[in-house]
């Protein structure tokens, strides 16, 4: 993970002063004592992925066994094949899961680009009450409100839809979303605005030509938020949807789990949750630069 | 606060006015629609017999006397009081440890905050089928592993009774979310300058004495934050339960969110789920408070 903190620009600028312990170690610690220690808290963190990734490729037969191995004897990819048989098979949870989240990631982070330039280069009248009114919802989470949310979304027609979804998802990405964009575009240099405008542009095209790149990290930022939130979220997925075929991949694990007869298939859950968390990790490791970034962003300042 | 670079232009003439306006009218109308309205109208349904289908009836306040009188709901609440009271500080412990571990950059504390933080991106449901399987008695690891250390003698009923229930919770949640207690606090740590730590210790103060008294305190801003980030999060708890415990045994793991979405959504009741909705909201908006308290506290 890589943050540029003050504490590690520190230590780059002045490298080891010899009376200094080693740069880095926890005081009082030798070195291998401080990798034992990792080390060993490493291998209880991953521990779970690995018994996962090691389950998953058992037959169905040996991935109910008791007590468990910790290798498949007889490597297989049937718990997968009968993942794609459950229900309404699950390419089409896939499928679901992957429009809400794109869904909801291009509305928050449209929608906090313009109200984060807005906010922070416009004289907007009442703009303190409406940058206040979408902030408060950062204090009331939709579990807090969710019968009515759910009333609200049958009176327009949007339950047991995607579109719904994706609408409430963006609405409670709104408050962090727009007050990172708002914090991104109120770093952009005045006189590179006023130079844009100068040279003939309008504020949209301001916006798009000089301000987009200097803003992009936080744009960035606003975009894992969502799809992070949005691919993962459980409770109003559950509440909102009552169609199988409109499951997101959270709520198709718990019709797994509910089981065909009473019996839960372990292996063909458990696939089921190394497909839901594959695609997070990946893009966590490939963004995390500006998803921790984003963090510290949100909630530190 | 950041500065704020439109405000040094002057200016504000009405056609700049309505530009700023309709650019942010897309994120004021969406949170209108689907939190503000959503938000009066829960007060609105709690004065109401309201059943999911059908018309509603105005009942005044008779849904607001019925919670005293709840049982399950006073049992929720405790429990969820209870689950908040031990996750916040095993929470807050063990991510400080793990930021006091990763704090300086040295070769391979990348790669440990990487996997300790990893977990973090998975999902709170998809973590929750993980561990309900791990800990499962028959076909889970977890027995099998502590077993093979010793540590018990005859393989545990994890759900059946509410301590080792709590305890299989417990440790789904460390696993998932201490990284991002880890990154907030060592965040909280680099922010102080090692010059402090130097001089303390310089001072003849212990490892151990110098935290508690030096970088604790100056960091207590952060501290606050996420313990303010825990509480609300537990006080919220839901999947971890509907997942991994069902609310069992016999309702004794039950949480208020949970007991709120069964009493909408399994009986029916929306008129009373809303009044004990807008009993957790008035929860919330306390909690809130004291981070904006801590929050305006920072800037100056």
């Amino acid at each position: 993970m890589t943050t540029t903190s003050p504490a590690n620009r520190t230590s780059a600028a002045q490298p080891a002063r010899a009376e200094q312990p080693r740069p880095g170690r926890a005081r009082g610690m030798p070195g291998w004592a401080w990798w034992v220690i990792c080390g060993l808290i490493g291998i209880m963190f991953l521990a779970p992925v690995a018994l996962l990734l090691s389950t998953v490729f058992k037959t169905p037969e040996a991935a109910v066994q008791s007590p468990p191995d910790y290798l498949p004897s007889q490597p297989s990819a049937e718990n997968f094949s009968d993942l794609g048989s459950t229900g309404s098979g699950v390419w089409r949870y896939i499928a679901n899961t992957l429009v809400v989240s794109l869904g909801t990631v291009g509305l928050s982070v449209v929608v906090s680009t313009l109200a984060g330039y807005g906010f922070a280069h416009f004289r907007v009248p009442f703009g303190g009450v409406l940058f206040g009114t979408v902030l408060l919802s950062i204090m009331i989470p939709f579990q807090a409100i969710l019968p009515s949310l759910y009333k609200l979304l049958q009176f327009l027609s949007l339950q047991n839809s995607l579109l719904g979804l994706i609408l409430v998802y963006a609405t409670f990405q709104m408050p962090l979303s727009v007050f990172l964009m708002r914090n991104s575009f109120a770093q952009v240099p005045v006189s590179l605005v006023e130079a844009a405008e100068i040279d003939g542009c309008s504020s949209l095209g301001a916006l798009r030509r000089v301000m987009l790149p200097v803003v992009r990290p936080g744009m960035i930022s606003v975009a894992l938020f969502a799809f992070f939130s949005s691919w993962n979220e459980f409770l109003a997925a559950l509440v909102l949807l009552s169609n199988d075929d409109k499951f997101t991949l959270p709520i198709f694990l718990t019709s797994i789990a509910t089981g065909r007869l009473g019996a839960i298939e372990w292996g063909v859950l458990e696939a089921g949750v190394l497909v839901t968390m594959v695609p997070c990790v990946l893009i966590f490791l490939l963004l995390q630069r500006y998803y921790v970034r984003g963090i510290v962003a949100g909630s530190l300042k | 606060m950041p500065h704020i670079a439109g405000r040094v232009r002057a200016r504000t003439s009405r056609g700049r006015r309505l530009t700023g306006l309709l650019l942010v009218a897309p994120a004021v109308l969406l949170v209108t629609v689907f939190f503000l309205i959503p938000l009066g109208s829960t007060v609105w349904i709690s004065l109401h017999k309201w059943p999911l289908l059908g018309e509603p009836e105005w009942v005044g306040l008779a849904n607001y006397e019925a919670i005293p009188g709840d049982r399950t709901f006073l049992q929720a609440l405790l429990f969820t009081l209870l689950y908040t009271a031990i996750i916040t500080p095993v929470l807050f412990a063990i991510g400080l440890g793990l930021a006091l571990l990763v704090r300086r950059s040295q070769p391979g504390v990348g790669f440990f905050r990487t996997v300790w933080f990893m977990p973090y991106v998975v999902g709170l449901a998809s973590a929750s089928y993980l561990f309900l399987w791990l800990f499962n008695p028959r076909v889970g690891f977890a027995n099998k592993i502590l077993q093979q250390l010793g540590i018990i003698d005859q393989p545990v009923q994890w759900m059946n009774s509410v301590p080792t229930a709590l305890f299989a919770v417990t440790v789904m949640v460390v696993w998932k979310v201490v990284g991002f207690h880890m990154l907030l606090l060592m965040s909280g740590l680099q922010s102080i300058p090692d010059e402090v730590h130097e001089a303390a210790l310089v001072d003849g103060s212990g490892p151990l004495s110098t935290l508690v008294r030096v970088t604790l305190p100056l960091m207590r801003r952060t501290i606050a934050l996420v313990l303010v980030f825990s509480v609300a999060g537990s006080l919220l708890a839901f999947e971890q339960f509907f997942i991994m415990t069902s609310g069992g045994p016999g309702n004794r793991t039950l949480t208020i969110v949970y007991w709120i979405y069964h009493s909408s959504f399994t009986n029916f009741q929306l008129g009373y789920g809303s009044a004990m909705s807008v009993v957790v909201l008035v929860v919330l908006m306390c909690i809130s408070g004291v981070q904006l308290a801590v929050l305006r506290d920072r800037q100056t």
